[in-house]
């Protein structure tokens, strides 16, 4: 049984075809790369998956259940955590009353929950801004905020959308940092969309390129980062991928 | 004095303290039905706004029409009593639940709707209601409205009781912020979305605080026949006298705070009453005339300065005074 | 047959009144992206204007509009200005805090007239208050018909402004996309200001011609603020064709309603048909117009 499958999976936004068909299957405990040029549908894919957007066409299984007309927070329920790219933090609630109010998805007493958002928040080094409000923090701690908070439900898969995006280098090793210790202690299986070629070549185990809402291709990272389309639609020159690899 | 601790929240010594005045000082004015009038509706206030506030404050539903569940708990209570004579007491039971019934039946339609468009839709409820109840005669009575001869003429036993429901609504809206669905109610007023994204199913939340809400509102709309002894559609389902002044009470002491509706309530009927009276006599009689006035300009000051009402910015205002006594001590 | 086309007409006739009405909340609604809880007060301060210079000086309601316009376009402005702008970089818990102030404002207004003019009902008395033109059974009041050609003078007026002027173009950049306005040069704040002024303006001219035809007490004003909403959400926010469709469909199911089904709900068809149009057809009448 797959953990994830998505079966022709199409968005259209009026006009505009935003996924087109894309089918995939993500295996149990893999870090599962997500690339695609600004605009190819990576974000709405994330989308559709927890069914913040309804789906156009195609379907969407997670452990065998059909989660395709589910409701979002049904979703985040049966297990699939997810970050938002343009973070969404409770602004005025603190880091840890943000990452409690997540633990309530499992815990139902006050100190259960509190507990649990102890573990998460010092899981993602946020140990000193616990009891700042979270409208107060830069963006790096936002950005593992938003990790904390889809962590603090207990997910068995978890989509993280460009958690890397806009990190300065130590604060991005830090991110990966994290990101593998996710799969490597807590055993969950991940999604995930970055354009920082250093971070998705490292820590994917394979990679799905899309390309204005379709699939180009899918493969090892070395594969995909030898398909000449992804080089030329996606990648550019060479030197940064070779650059990606060597960090 | 110390905490005390229950299993759903804790009562902190500063709340004794306020607990305790709320019983002493309508005490010491034993030989004046009128402040004791002014107790009594400070406390209805009370219910109010933190029942408002509940839903507003902290669920991020600005409800524009609180007038409907407080004029159908009203209701509530005297339609049994014109129609079969059953005592208008019975709706401190039902009119909550009325109430409840009403806010939930209500909420299929503007939970559809979000911010400003809740607003409105929630304005519109409540307009429709004040008409529906004045024309429909064969049921209401209609703008002749329904007379009943309070119980007591004594002004005390209906101080405590509504003394006592006020402290429920007050602890209520306490013991639920401290538990999940108040961090459900704030994750909702802050991202509804988000909210959607770690599980929390927002739909039946913002039902069950619509529910707490509404109930004790009807409650007060209840005690309001029950005290007054006479309800007519323009006064329990008023959209300025009842649902904009709601809103307000819940501005002056701070949206989203525990005290803050109470704290607003007191203000509200104290500004407001001083004016009326003129100061007791003691200012010139126009005065009397722009009590409403005074404190529609005391809501634009608060918003303009004291976004968070007195009670959300006290620790703002403390420093801003300490400042302005240092300035005068160096002066 | 006849009953029908007067309701037709008098309810066209109404709603050309409520046109202006929307037209001016529409603007503010989109520009600003407010509602304007205290748009029906404003309108009721240029109808306590209008009555004073009729009572005390003897001037005619029309003529007044030289007068209320300008006086009701400073008193926006600085409203807008000094009241409602600064609110928008405060931090507060309820989004809806502009909105609030709107309602504090309107309860001062309303109150500031309650003051001085007390609660009593006031009207204008003039030769043509009574004047009543006949077209075959169908009654036409002057008044009133002054008033709705009025409406149609200045929403062609508002139209070619909105259309034509580059101080139009300014407007509607900014209530389509406020960053990018910015970025073209146009100060959001002054258009801000500005657009504020300009629909409060519409309301006071139609406070003027609306003197003749309605009676005049402070809480007039909350009973224009709800039909000025229920018209714009009807119409579709920042549409002014969308306003003009509002306020006729508004009129003339009003004038039917309270033909054919009851008088007294008169008030409750407009708040019922919002609350249809703001569940099920989200966008409102605009959605069937390109404009
Ligand atoms: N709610 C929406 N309504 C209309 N169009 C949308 C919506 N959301 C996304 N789109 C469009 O769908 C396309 C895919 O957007 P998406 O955000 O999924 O891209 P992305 O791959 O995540 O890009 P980026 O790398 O910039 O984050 C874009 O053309 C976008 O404009
Ligand atoms: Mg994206």
């Amino acid at each position: 049984m797959s953990f994830l499958v998505l079966e022709n999976l199409t968005k259209a936004f009026g006009g505009l075809v935003a996924v087109n068909k894309v089918s995939l299957e993500v295996k149990e405990g893999e870090i599962f790369g997500l690339i695609g040029p600004n605009g190819s549908g990576k974000t709405t894919i994330f989308n559709l998956i927890n069914q913040y957007y309804s789906v156009t066409s195609g379907k969407i299984y997670f452990r065998g259940i059909e989660i395709t007309s589910k409701k979002t927070f049904e979703i985040a329920r049966l297990g699939i955590g997810r970050t938002f790219q343009k973070v969404r933090p409770l602004k005025r609630l603190t880091v840890e009353e943000n990452v409690m109010a997540a633990a309530f998805a499992r815990e139902t007493s006050f100190e259960g929950a509190r507990k649990v958002a102890s573990e998460v928040i010092d899981f993602c080094n946020l140990t000193e801004v616990k009891y700042f409000r979270a409208g107060s923090l830069p963006i790096a701690g936002r950005k593992r905020l938003e990790i904390a908070k889809a962590l603090a439900t207990r997910p068995s898969l978890l989509l993280l959308d460009e958690t890397a995006a806009g990190l300065n280098p130590s604060e991005l090793d830090e991110a990966i940092e994290i990101i593998k210790k996710i799969r490597s202690q807590l055993g969950i299986t991940i999604i995930i969309v970055e354009h920082i070629m250093k971070v998705i070549m490292n820590i994917s185990d394979r990679i799905h390129a899309i390309a204005f809402g379709s699939t180009i291709t899918e493969g090892s990272p070395k594969e995909v980062a030898a398909h000449p389309t992804v080089i030329e639609a996606y990648l550019g020159t060479d030197e940064t991928l070779q650059g990606g690899f060597n960090a | 004095m110390k905490d005390i601790n229950l299993k759903f929240f804790t009562i902190t010594k500063y709340e004794q303290i306020i607990i305790l005045l709320t019983i002493i000082i309508p005490l010491l004015f034993y030989d004046s039905p009128y402040m004791q009038g002014l107790f009594i509706f400070i406390m209805m206030w009370v219910v109010l706004g933190s029942s408002w506030n509940l839903l507003a404050g902290y669920t991020g539903q600005v409800s524009f029409g609180h007038a409907a569940y407080f004029g159908i708990g009203a209701y509530a209570a005297g339609l049994p009593f014109m129609h079969w004579g059953i005592s208008p007491w019975w709706g401190l039971l039902t009119g909550g639940i009325t109430a409840v019934v009403l806010g939930y039946l209500l909420g299929i339609v503007v939970f559809k709707l979000r911010g400003p468009y809740f607003a409105l839709g929630t304005l519109a409820t409540a307009e429709i209601l004040r008409i529906i109840f004045g024309q429909e005669e064969w049921l209401t009575n209609g703008h002749n409205g329904i007379l009943y001869v309070t119980t007591w003429v004594d002004k005390y036993p209906y101080y405590f009781i509504i003394w006592a429901i006020a402290l429920a609504t007050v602890f209520s809206v306490k013991a639920l912020m401290k538990s999940k669905a108040g961090f459900y109610f704030l994750s909702i007023r802050e991202d509804e979305d988000a909210a959607k994204a770690i599980g929390i199913n927002t739909h039946k939340y913002k039902n069950i605080s619509m529910a707490v809400s509404t109930f004790w509102a009807g409650t007060a709309g209840a005690f309001y026949m029950i005290y007054m002894g006479f309800i007519d559609p323009e006064v329990v389902f008023a959209l300025h006298n009842i649902s904009i002044i709601t809103i307000l009470v819940g501005i002056i002491g701070g949206v989203g705070t525990i005290w803050g509706p109470a704290v607003g309530a007191i203000i509200m009927v104290l500004v407001q009453e001083l004016f009326r009276s003129a100061f007791f006599g003691l200012a010139p009689q126009w005065i009397s005339k722009v009590h409403a006035l005074v404190f529609g300009l005391l809501v634009i000051f608060v918003i303009l300065y004291m976004a968070g009402g007195v009670v959300g910015d006290w620790d703002l205002i403390v420093k801003k005074f300490r400042k302005f006594r240092l300035k005068k001590a160096t002066k | 047959m006849e009953m029908v086309l007067q309701s037709l007409v008098s309810g066209l006739l109404i709603g050309g009144l409520y046109a202006i009405l929307g037209i001016g909340m529409t603007l503010i609604m989109g520009v600003l992206k407010i509602i304007n809880l205290a748009h029906g007060q404003i309108l009721m301060v240029s109808m306590y204007i209008t009555w004073t210079l009729w009572y005390y000086l003897g001037i005619d309601p029309y003529l007044s509009i030289f007068i209320s316009v300008p006086v009701i376009f400073f008193l926006a402005e600085a409203i807008s200005k000094y009241l409602l702008n600064p609110l928008i970089e405060k931090e507060s818990i309820l989004p809806e805090n502009q909105v609030l102030m709107t309602v504090g404002i309107g309860m001062v207004l309303v109150e500031l007239a309650r003051s001085i003019f007390t609660s009593d009902y006031r009207s204008v008395r003039t030769a043509y208050s009574d004047k009543v033109w006949h077209l075959g059974k169908i009654s036409i009041s002057f008044p009133l018909f002054v008033a709705f050609a009025f409406s149609l003078v200045l929403t062609a007026a508002m139209f070619y402004l909105l259309m034509k002027t580059d101080l139009g173009r300014s407007i509607r950049a900014a209530s389509q996309d406020k960053i990018a306005a910015t970025l073209m040069g146009i100060s959001s704040e002054k258009i801000t200001i500005f657009t504020y002024g300009l629909g409060s303006a519409l309301i006071a001219a139609a406070g003027s011609v609306f003197l003749p035809v309605y009676y005049l007490y402070p809480d007039v004003g909350p009973l224009f603020t709800i039909k000025a909403f229920v018209i714009t959400i009807l119409g579709g926010m920042g549409s002014t064709i969308g306003a003009i469709a509002g306020g006729l469909v508004l009129g003339i199911a009003e004038t039917f309603g309270a033909t054919y089904i009851s008088q007294g709900y008169r008030d409750a068809f407009g708040l019922f048909i919002f609350l249809v149009v703001l569940v099920f057809l989200p966008g409102g009448l605009k959605r069937f117009t390109k404009v």
